[in-house]
């Protein structure tokens, strides 16, 4: 199931707990923090949820992604508040019996809580400013 | 009829709060919270037609109806991942 945290992602148990003895594939997608944007310097990023709503379709997206791609195992974690530069802001990781549909449903998942998950980001920058990164209105 | 209304991202910054109460006629809607709240915060004119809105954290729309109580959320452009 779906989480939120404001610690570090440790991926090691997500990875354990994604192990099936009927798949063949397990796959561990990172969305990491870039050092730069629209050619300024980016220092670390900042992000903010309505939580309950986030959770909810995070949780909403992880079900439809495991009847599209019959996942046997799928979880989906978005790290909060400030994450340094290079460090991990979600995490997506799905369980298939073969290597194809864990590819595809890693991307689809990614691609739709961009559009669908009420999470913000901020970026602040090398020569101080900072902006909301221009997202997706809601769907 | 008294509604919370919760603010996120660049909401909350213009507005200068994560949290604001907004005391309306009974029989308003969701369109008349969000008059009143720029009335008293003009900031948020600019990013109105950018916002999707929520009542008690399901999405909502401008013309759906508000009862005492319930809590409305304004919902900039998303960007997690």
């Amino acid at each position: 199931m779906a989480e939120l945290t404001h610690a570090p992602i440790d991926v090691a148990p997500l990875l354990a707990a994604a192990a099936r003895p009927e798949c063949g594939a397990v796959n561990l997608f990172l969305g990491t923090t870039r050092d730069h944007h629209e050619g300024r310097s980016v220092l670390r990023l900042e992000y903010e949820a309505h939580e309950g709503m986030a959770l909810a379709a995070l949780r909403v997206l992880e079900d439809e992604a495991r009847t599209r791609f019959e996942l046997a195992h799928v979880v989906v974690v978005h790290r909060l508040g400030v994450v340094p530069v290079a460090e991990a802001s979600v995490a997506v990781v799905v369980s298939t019996p073969h290597r194809a549909p864990a590819f595809e449903a890693s991307r689809w998942i990614m691609d739709e809580l961009k559009r669908r998950v009420p999470i913000w980001k901020k970026e602040h920058f090398a020569d101080g400013g900072a902006e909301w990164v221009k997202g997706h209105v809601l769907e | 009829m008294r509604i919370e209304v919760r603010l996120f991202a660049q909401a909350r910054e213009r507005v200068g709060s994560a949290n604001a109460r907004l005391e309306l006629p009974d029989g308003s809607r969701v369109a008349d919270a969000l008059t009143l709240l720029e009335q008293v915060y003009p900031a948020l004119a600019e990013l109105r037609p950018h916002l999707a809105l929520a009542i008690d954290g399901t999405l909502a729309r401008g013309s759906d109806a508000l009862a005492d109580g319930n809590e409305l959320s304004l919902l900039p452009p998303v960007s997690g991942g």
